[in-house]
């Protein structure tokens, strides 16, 4: 047994009696005592917790749980009842520690859950730990994580990608079957490109931030990184929803994305837009989407090749957006109340001082000044305000593409997998999320598909659909993925064990 | 030289809501110190504000009930600062699309009406409460008050004088509580108070310098805190000096102003729109249903007082200064021949009785047809003025009707005149000294008679009859 067959054929197993959700739990600590000292995904690993959840819910994963809330569930309903999974970092749990990757939350143990978290719980799902990133999810490789960075499964000299890299090499690693993680400007989809694993980046409001310790607010959305686009429908089904606790969450009715997984496109139309082949896109990345248009092409969707001219400023614009919101957002880290606080501190100003200057790292220091000079007065005209303007144009330009088409395809990131320590530019790793900030800036749904190898990396097929039509999106991601077989791939690190 | 003073008023009200404004703690004064909090008011890591749907009600009624115009469309912004009483570092806020904008309320100085503008009122949260050592040691903070619903009230610099501001809080107050906006508790702290303060010479019509007053926690230190503010600008510029911009705080022990910080130290609040909150979007029939709610406001009601019952201004202003009491006035003056009497007896003897049991006119028992049940008794001469005091009394406390008291207590008047003409004579029999005086001429003296009667009677004599009988005795000596 392995998770590579994905969620429905681990349920297939409990249900048959071939194995038990202690054997999955089992299987994955194996796994991760394996490979992890090597990789190094885990940030904190609970298998205590899990075991006493698999207690709970039984060996099949279907006994009834009752919560605090006298409200007992039948995880019989859920597909994730007794399968394992992990959190990245910046999603709180009641009681287990949440750092964000910082130092300045080191020891922070939440008094309350995720609201996706409870979704989780609630369905039956078993917990195993939590997933390093990016200090606060900024930045593309994990390196900016202040414990430790992750490995790349498919070459341990490379970046895993980031900011949800631990989220995605622990799937690569085959060591959960699926992650949750947090995208604000491709944060899924990049790490998910580089790991080969499946990353959705939910509509913004589909799903609640509630309990995701937030960076850039208006851009943050929670999401999936799995095995397979089946999976990722499997998990959406269960996470997405409106959230009282979230006003910006919004009320749709949830289709059965699952059933939306027909594998057929006959008819869909495609988008490709040339903007995004204009830039410095690897040579290999461009053959494989270029294949991965023709797979498309062959399964009976229309190509069309579209313009989104507003791209160009979509980075600047991000890079004003976020850090500002993030200016905002960790303001309330001052050692007072919870985590990190500096030791012998002259005064109260001065344990302010030291416990930011110590406890945030270069990064995170760096948005919080561009974000703080963006607000200020004299500036937020010119700046800020400049980049909601353009954030709209860039909108604008996605709903004149989607008159035309139903899906916009592109390459999730310009390069495979890069090398530890090799962009030490800011601006340089910046322009990794070329293909994946618009997205976010226009609130979009987009998925990204292993859709090739290029020297032994996998390469990222990025699709982006309608606001809140997670279902043709899948549906195109699945039939692509169906035809092309590029998912489920095992990094060369991960022998196979059956 | 002479100068004109310019005042205008911010006002922070908080809204009389169950819960607080952005999470689902409840409001409380005097609870314990951090008990009234949760993770979303705490800003832990990872919550979000939900907006509470009766804190935007009642900003809006309130905003409505000061004349303003409600924007269709508005939204929340963060309004950056770092200080240990806000647990996010920032304070959510309106900045540029505030809920209502260009309103007005009326005062009456000197029987001149005087409009009074209101530049915007917004909706926000309130911070917590910082409490220092008095040996400056250690410092503590309670956030209890933290996500408290407020709204922020600024007036035009229309105000002249330190009486006119006094008025105007006056009236501002009695129209949040007529509205059941808020209690505008100042002592609790649910009105307070900031003045921006300067002084022109007669006739100039540019503003001059301002400075800003906080602190000044009752009506009285608000007076106090702008005439000192008033007469210390007035003496810098008579002696050729100028005024700093700068932010005092009104020191009560002294009644004098003290420098918190000059303009340079001005906070650069980085404000931009809450991501975390949408857009408030009104529509036509919420707006109509708030403004539906806004019961008839006091200056109409005092205006009507006056017309209608024919009372003085005086009496008019005293019966306005709560709902609950002008409405008791008001339903008991349609009841009653003659509503200045009900005035005189609610002002008067109705109001001490309260104030004598602690109690405010909304938990009295005794509902107004009682009390004009009461006055019908001393019209129609059933007991004597005197009387209606100790069965007032009796009915304030124990809620019971006037004629079950008199009945009890055996209080209904003598008018009787063989009864009472028995009693005076007997008085008359008993008194030579009081007799020879006033056959001498000394016409008081029969007060003193009159007075033995009464007492005989325990008060029930009717005082005109026994009056007039005493008068017939004592000349047809
Ligand atoms: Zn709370």
């Amino acid at each position: 047994m392995d998770f590579y067959g994905g969620i429905k054929r681990l349920q297939e197993g409990l249900a048959s009696g071939e194995w038990t959700a202690s054997d999955l739990v089992g299987h994955s600590l194996a796994t991760i005592e394996t490979y992890d000292a090597q990789v190094k995904a885990f940030l904190r690993l609970d298998g205590e917790g899990a075991s006493s959840k698999v207690a709970r819910v039984g060996n099949n994963g279907c006994a009834p749980e009752t919560y605090e809330s006298h409200e007992t569930v039948h995880p019989t309903r859920s597909p994730l009842a007794g399968i394992p999974y992990a959190l990245k970092d910046n999603l709180c749990v009641t009681g287990m520690e949440t750092t964000c990757a910082s130092q300045i939350l080191r020891g922070y143990i939440p008094p309350y859950s995720a609201t996706v978290v409870e979704r989780l719980e609630r369905s039956g799902g078993v917990l195993m730990g939590k997933l390093n990133l990016d200090e606060f999810a900024m930045g593309s490789s994990t390196e900016n994580s202040s414990y430790f960075v992750t490995r790349n499964p498919w070459d341990l000299s490379r970046v895993p990608g980031g900011s949800s890299g631990g989220s995605a090499a622990a799937v690569a690693a085959g060591m959960v079957p699926y992650t949750l993680g947090s995208d604000t400007g491709g944060s899924i989809r990049q790490p998910a490109a580089f790991c080969g694993v499946v990353g959705l980046k939910p509509t913004y409001g589909l799903v609640s931030r509630y309990g995701l310790v937030a960076f850039a607010s208006s851009l943050d959305q929670v999401g999936p990184l799995t095995h397979s686009v089946e999976d990722a429908a499997t998990v959406l089904q269960v996470i997405a929803g409106f959230d009282e606790r979230d006003s910006t969450s919004v009320k749709v009715d949830i289709p059965d994305y699952t059933a939306a997984l027909t594998g057929d496109i006959r008819g869909l139309r495609v988008g490709i837009p040339m903007e995004y082949f204009d830039t410095g896109m690897e040579e290999g990345v461009r053959r494989s989407v270029e294949q991965a248009i023709a797979t498309l092409r062959e399964l009976g969707a229309q190509i069309k090749e579209i313009s989104l001219p507003m791209t160009r400023y979509a980075l600047s614009a991000y890079y004003l957006i976020a850090p500002a919101e993030a200016s905002s957002n960790l303001a309330r880290y001052d050692g007072v109340r919870y985590g990190y606080r500096a030791t012998d501190p002259a005064n109260l100003l001065d344990m302010y001082k030291k416990t930011r200057s110590e406890g945030f790292g270069p990064e995170v220091k760096r948005r919080i000044l561009i974000g703080t000079y963006a607000l200020s007065s004299g500036y937020y005209d010119a700046y800020y305000k400049r980049a909601q303007q353009v954030r709209t144009l860039i909108a604008r330009d996605f709903a004149a593409a989607f008159a035309e088409v139903d899906v916009i395809v592109s390459p999730t990131t310009p390069t495979t997998a890069f090398a530890i320590g090799e962009k030490t530019d800011p601006l340089t790793m910046y322009l990794n999320d070329i293909y994946t900030i618009p997205v976010n800036l226009a609130g979009l749904p987009a998925i990204s598909v292993p859709c090739g190898l290029v020297d032994g990396l996998p390469v990222g097929l990025q699709m982006i659909g309608r606001s809140f039509d997670e279902s043709t999106l899948l549906k195109t991601a699945h039939a692509y993925e169906q035809a092309a077989g590029f998912s489920s791939l095992r990094p060369t690190l991960v022998k196979e064990v059956r | 030289m002479s100068y004109e003073t310019v005042i205008g008023l911010e006002v922070h009200v908080e809204l009389g809501t169950r819960t607080k404004i952005f999470c689902g703690c409840e409001v409380a004064f005097g609870a314990a110190p951090n008990s009234r909090v949760c993770p979303v008011c705490l800003g832990s890591p990872g919550v979000l504000p939900v907006l509470n749907e009766q804190a935007l009600a009642l900003g809006i009624r309130a905003a409505l009930a000061l004349n303003c115009q409600v924007r269709r469309s508005s939204k929340f912004d963060r309004k950056n600062y770092f200080y240990p009483d806000s647990p996010k570092a920032y304070q959510i806020s309106q900045y540029d699309e505030p809920i209502g904008e260009h309103g007005h309320i009326d005062i009456v100085v000197d029987g001149q009406t005087r409009r009074i503008g209101i530049t915007r009122v917004h909706l926000e949260e309130d911070a917590g409460k910082l409490t220092h050592s008095p040996f400056g040691d250690t410092s503590s903070v309670d956030l209890n008050r933290v996500g408290v619903p407020l709204i922020e009230i600024v007036s035009e610099p229309d105000i002249r004088t330190p009486e006119e501001a006094r008025l105007y809080l006056e009236e501002l107050k009695a129209i949040m509580q007529y509205c059941e906006v808020s209690e505008c508790k100042m002592e609790e702290g649910s009105l307070r108070c900031d003045a921006n303060i300067s002084l022109r010479p007669v006739g100039a019509s540019a503003l001059g310098t301002k400075t800003e007053i906080k602190n000044m926690n009752s009506f009285r230190n608000v007076l106090r805190g702008l005439e000192y503010e008033q007469q210390r600008q007035a003496d810098l510029l008579r002696s050729g000096e100028v005024i700093v911009q700068q932010t005092l705080r009104f020191d009560d022990a002294t009644a004098k102003t003290i420098v918190m910080r000059s303009k340079e130290d001005a906070h650069d609040y980085r404000y931009f729109p809450d991501p975390d909150l949408p857009r408030i979007e009104l529509s036509e029939s919420y707006i109509a249903q708030r403004l539906a709610e806004i019961p008839e406001l006091p200056a109409n009601i005092r205006a009507r007082f006056e017309q209608d019952y024919g009372l003085p201004a005086y009496d008019a202003g005293v019966l306005t200064a709560s709902k609950a009491l002008s409405m008791f006035f008001d339903q008991t003056a349609r009841l009653v021949k003659d509503p200045k009497a009900a005035s005189n007896w609610i002002m008067g003897d109705l109001l001490a009785y309260l104030k004598e049991d602690g109690k405010e006119i909304e938990g009295l028992t005794m509902q107004p047809k009682q009390l004009a049940g009461l006055i019908g008794l001393i019209d129609d001469g059933t007991i004597s003025t005197k009387i209606a005091k100790t069965v007032l009394r009796d009915m304030v406390s124990s809620g019971r009707d006037a004629p079950t008291i008199i009945a009890e207590q055996g209080l209904v008047q003598i008018s009787d005149e063989g009864e009472l003409r028995a009693i005076a004579q007997r008085v008359i029999a008993a008194n030579p000294k009081s007799v020879a005086d006033y056959m001498a001429g000394k016409e008081k003296a029969i007060g003193s008679l009159v007075g033995q009667v009464m007492k005989e009677t325990k008060g029930k004599a009717n005082p005109q009859v026994v009056n007039r009988l005493m008068a017939e005795l004592l000349s047809s000596k």
